[in-house]
């Protein structure tokens, strides 16, 4: 399962935010890093369908983005920056809307979703209300709700900015255990600690890609020692996150 | 890519459908704001000018009634235009949230997710006028009961029309601080430049301008097909034309929504 992305750009008005962007998105774990600004969230909108294509395309396996087939939804699971759960309704509840959104009966939902909220520890928070959680519970509730229809693409933008470091973890874990099944996951992060050898690295400055290839090759190519060598050699900026 | 089944699609109705209940349910304010100020205009306002506004006899009564009587349609009306003003508040709520993109990233085509939400909507609007109704009752302000039974459809439609109408609205406010545009840009005009509260003959007597904004006012259409089907009769032609502007309504609606702006 993969994604093509081809020649795709995107402008808001006068301003380039995306120019020209040709990526190919394998299964596994592919981290997306670049400084604010750099078009990580155009395109990650983009992927999700937030926005319209402006110029380009993008192809999951051999489905066009520019035809519109809704059904595409049921493949792809998303986690975004800023929390969209019902703050006023409860785990349970939340989950099993997104669930019947998809189609997914009660009973089937309730059977999916066993062994994903065992493995991020929210067992215990379902009747609670969301509004009660905190902000890493809330977090992992939205990972859960973004896999429970065992989608093949996941999005996660920045799913682990202001969280400690259990939930972190945690979060980490559970999408590089679903890495490892085959899911392609696209994991945007300024936090270059998450970032592993195995990963597929992809670098966003100023609307383009400087860099789509595997960390260590990646590395060892440019003769750099850490990612944040390569970073800043690559983008000649300081990360928010040092 | 394969369409999805019907059951697929009925579990996303229920669940649209309850999750809209469920909220409405949360805010027990909500209920009893909704229900308080259509009783205020019936008891305090109606009772004022019951002395003052005499009225005449016109279809669908055929005897002469009370200025309470007269304004229970109106007052339904506004209702459902209120409920209807609220949900579309509540999807601006939603899109600054973030829980629309979750509603517009479901397989099902998104003019039935918006149908669903309508449809939810339009169950809230149909309890409310049941139970204002029942409470008009209890102060001795008797439509037919029958007439509410002959009145589900034409709340139904009366609820899809302000509900589309609302959504081209919230699809059209940036932020929640612009509700407050909304109320005095639409709600009001629609609801005082129409047959709610008076008679449009009435209103022909004191400016012939006001009448004919009032006669082809959107809204008065609406609270006429509602105050003959609350007296166990349909009005065909302004069902029709009630149909026909929710169609239009609800075909721009569904075709212009967007999940963030």
């Amino acid at each position: 399962m993969s994604i093509k992305i081809s020649g795709l750009s995107h402008n808001y008005g006068i301003k380039e935010a995306l120019n020209n962007v040709n990526l190919e998105l394998h299964e596994g774990f592919n981290v997306l890093l670049g400084p604010n600004g750099a078009g990580k969230s155009t395109l990650f909108s983009l992927l999700t369908a937030q926005l319209s294509i402006q110029h380009g395309d993008i192809w999951f396996d051999k489905a066009s983005m520019l035809q519109p087939q809704r059904d595409l939804f049921k493949q792809i699971g998303v986690v975004f920056q800023s929390t969209t759960l019902d703050l006023d309704l409860t785990v349970q509840q939340n989950l099993l809307y997104f669930a019947a959104l998809h189609g997914i009966s009660k009973q089937q939902a309730l059977h999916q979703l066993s062994p994903i909220l065992c493995a991020l520890s929210l067992t215990k928070h379902l009747g609670e209300k969301v509004r009660q959680l905190n902000q890493g519970h809330r977090r992992r509730v939205e990972l859960a709700r973004s896999v429970l229809h065992e989608p093949k693409y996941l999005f996660l933008d920045e799913p682990t900015v202001g969280l400690d470091v259990p939930s972190r973890k945690a979060i980490i874990a559970y999408v590089r255990t679903l890495a490892a099944t085959g899911v392609t996951i696209l994991w945007t992060t300024h936090l270059l600690d998450e970032v592993q050898g195995e990963d597929q690295l992809i670098l966003l400055n100023d609307g383009h890609v400087l860099l789509s290839e595997e960390c260590q090759t990646a590395l060892e190519s440019n003769h750099k020692a850490s990612v944040l060598e390569l970073y800043q050699s690559l983008t000649d900026r300081v990360l928010e996150a040092i | 890519m394969k369409k999805p089944s019907t059951q697929s699609l009925w579990y996303t109705f229920q669940a649209i459908v309850a999750r809209e209940l469920l909220r409405f349910f949360q805010q027990k304010s909500r209920l009893f704001s909704a229900l308080v100020r259509p009783l205020l205009w019936l008891i305090v306002f109606a009772a004022g000018f019951r002395s003052a506004l005499g009225l005449s006899i016109t279809p669908p009564y055929e005897t002469y009634i009370l200025y309470q009587e007269y304004i229970v349609p109106g007052l339904c009306g506004m209702i459902i235009l209120f409920n209807a003003m609220q949900s579309s508040l509540s999807m601006v709520y939603d899109r600054e949230m973030g829980s629309m993109k979750i509603l517009l990233m479901s397989p099902a085509p998104k003019a039935f997710l918006l149908f669903a939400k309508l449809c939810g909507g339009a169950l809230l609007s149909l309890l409310q006028v049941v139970i204002f109704i029942l409470l008009a009752w209890v102060v001795d302000i008797e439509t037919p009961l029958l007439g509410l039974v002959y009145s589900i459809p034409t709340i139904f439609l009366t609820a899809f029309f302000l509900g589309s109408l609302g959504l081209i609205l919230a699809n059209n406010i940036k932020q929640l601080e612009n509700f407050a545009g909304v109320m005095n840009f639409v709600i009001f005009p629609m609801f005082f430049l129409s047959s709610a509260l008076y008679p449009l003959w009435k209103i022909k007597e004191s400016s012939l301008y006001l009448y004919w904004i009032c006669k082809y006012n959107p809204f008065t259409f609406a609270v006429e097909m509602l105050r003959f089907s609350l007296y166990e009769q349909y009005n065909v032609e302004l069902i029709a034309l009630v149909a026909g502007i929710t169609f239009t309504c609800a075909f721009f609606a569904i075709n212009t929504f967007k999940a963030k702006k």
